[in-house]
């Protein structure tokens, strides 16, 4: 089964981001892994881009599907995963960790209010993810 | 195409599927497995060893008498006089303009008697067309009661010779033997969609799930895993085979397609022939082509092609080749534009990314010639 750590929050388009600070680490949901299948290309901003909350800020492609990523949190691009690139199989593999994408300079800290916490992510999933 | 409630169509084998945890979804008007474990591993797995796929959901005809090779001639875009008994072949049904109805497969029974395989969604647009153009023979739909499994990949002779009751060291690619497999009657052909060598194994519906049962064990010891739908078509991308309704619909003709070598101009007429035969004199104005992405990204169905930022074609079929490591595609694209080595872009989400004419198939084949 899928699981979902305590300390992420989570978007309905199945993010997840973790606040370090000032700055959000982003990726996507086990769920979103599972349900997109073989993950084989991920595109994203560039360091210095600026996302919006629950605006795209990037594309991830399986084998059959093309999804947009949606930014969890507003901000400026600081860091993204150089190795997805070369292995975007790590979506799949580890989507908490290795799989990250992106790390953000939040621009407005009370935009984490609408994210939702663990139990509220699983408790939408288990209402259909959709 | 769904049931007469709207409902999606299942094979003999659904219970199976969900049973082995196979990711199921709406395909041609079936609920059908897109995915047991992944869709990267279970190709790989047909191109090292051998994998199992249910394709129930295809649709079957029998067509006899003494007119039926006469239809099948008028009909048919291929020249059946030239089959013979226990032989099979690839074939398309055209409207009178050149359009494709389907592609399909011939299989030669008997001397007077025929079995047609088509392509799941157009079965009952097939069945139609038959019916009204098939006259003097005596046609039965036999889709429902038959299950048709494949069997894929370099060790899938083996495998599925240790259930056979015939020897099918002999069975010549696109020929076939009926006999039995695991005490199931069944026509074993020695044909796929894969480009690797293995069977397609035709049986009643009501022993594809003994029949099954019985392949995936006597496949163990080869690693044999049941596949699903989404490598069966990446499987099929690297190969460069057609698929109806995303490379050949009733729009494109089949010398655009890259399809002559199934169209026999030579033969006594057929529908759609004068319309073929046009396109030959005048030329194809566009080609089917295969394309390899110069730059990272992921050519999809639909996708404009460009050249020098002008619409130059389309994208027909796309995605990841798991065994080539490529993103791999095929598209029409104008004549000039169609040689080796010319360049192209994708114009993905807006954005024009390089790709390359490449020679197909994209991987080599491996089934069985001679």
């Amino acid at each position: 089964m899928a699981n979902y750590p305590a300390d992420l929050k989570y978007t309905k388009e199945h993010e997840w981001a973790r606040v370090e600070g000032n700055r959000a680490r982003v990726g996507i949901t086990a769920y979103a892994q599972e349900q997109l299948g073989d993950v084989v290309f991920v595109e994203l901003p560039k360091v210095g881009a600026k996302v919006s909350q629950m605006k795209p800020f990037g594309v991830v492609e399986s084998v059959k599907a093309v999804s947009d990523l949606f930014a969890p949190l507003s901000g400026e691009v600081m860091e993204i995963n150089a190795e997805l690139v070369k292995k975007p199989e790590l979506v799949n593999q580890d989507p908490y960790g290795k799989g990250w994408m992106l790390v953000v300079a939040v621009s407005s800290p009370e935009e984490a209010k609408a994210l939702l916490t663990a139990p509220q992510y699983e408790e939408y999933l288990a209402k259909g993810g959709h | 195409m769904t049931s007469s409630d709207g409902s999606l169509k299942r094979t003999p084998l659904f219970p199976v599927h969900v049973r082995a945890g196979a990711k199921m979804v709406p395909f041609g008007g079936w609920e059908m497995p897109v995915q047991y474990t992944g869709i990267i591993e279970e190709h790989r797995a047909v191109r090292r060893a051998v994998g199992l796929f249910d394709i129930s959901h295809m649709g079957e005809f029998e067509v006899t008498g003494p007119e039926a090779l006469a239809a099948l001639q008028r009909l048919t875009t291929n020249d059946v006089a030239t089959l013979e008994v226990g032989q099979v072949q690839y074939s398309l049904l055209c409207y009178p303009d050149g359009g494709i109805v389907d592609d399909l497969t011939v299989y030669r029974l008997a001397k007077d008697r025929f079995m047609l395989t088509v392509n799941a969604a157009n079965v009952d647009k097939d069945w139609a067309w038959v019916s009204e153009h098939g006259g003097g023979a005596r046609w039965r739909n036999l889709s429902a009661e038959t299950a048709l499994l494949a069997v894929q990949g370099p060790k899938a002779e083996r495998c599925v010779q240790r259930l056979a009751d015939r020897d099918l060291s002999g069975i010549r690619y696109y020929w076939f033997v009926e006999g039995r497999a695991a005490g199931v009657p069944t026509l074993i052909s020695r044909t796929g969609y894969t480009g690797e060598d293995g069977f397609e194994l035709y049986a009643a519906a009501a022993d594809a799930e003994r029949l099954w049962s019985a392949l995936l064990e006597a496949g163990a010891p080869d690693g044999i895993m049941p596949v699903g739908l989404g490598a069966r078509d990446t499987l099929r991308l690297e190969m460069r085979y057609a698929l109806y309704g995303n490379d050949i619909d009733q729009t494109t003709n089949p010398l655009d397609a890259g399809l002559g070598w199934v169209v026999k101009l030579g033969k006594s007429d057929f529908i759609g022939r004068r319309a073929i035969e046009k396109v030959k004199t005048e030329g194809p104005k566009r080609k089917l082509v295969g394309f390899e992405m110069v730059d990272r990204a992921v050519a999809r169905h639909g996708y404009r092609i460009l050249k020098d930022g002008r619409e130059a074609g389309v994208v027909t079929s796309g995605s990841y080749g798991p065994v080539v490591d490529k993103f791999i595609g095929v598209g029409y694209v104008a004549a000039h534009l169609s040689q080796i080595g010319s360049g192209i872009d994708v114009e993905v989400r807006g954005t024009p990314r390089g790709a390359r004419v490449v020679p197909t198939p994209f991987y080599p084949p491996q089934v069985k010639k001679g």
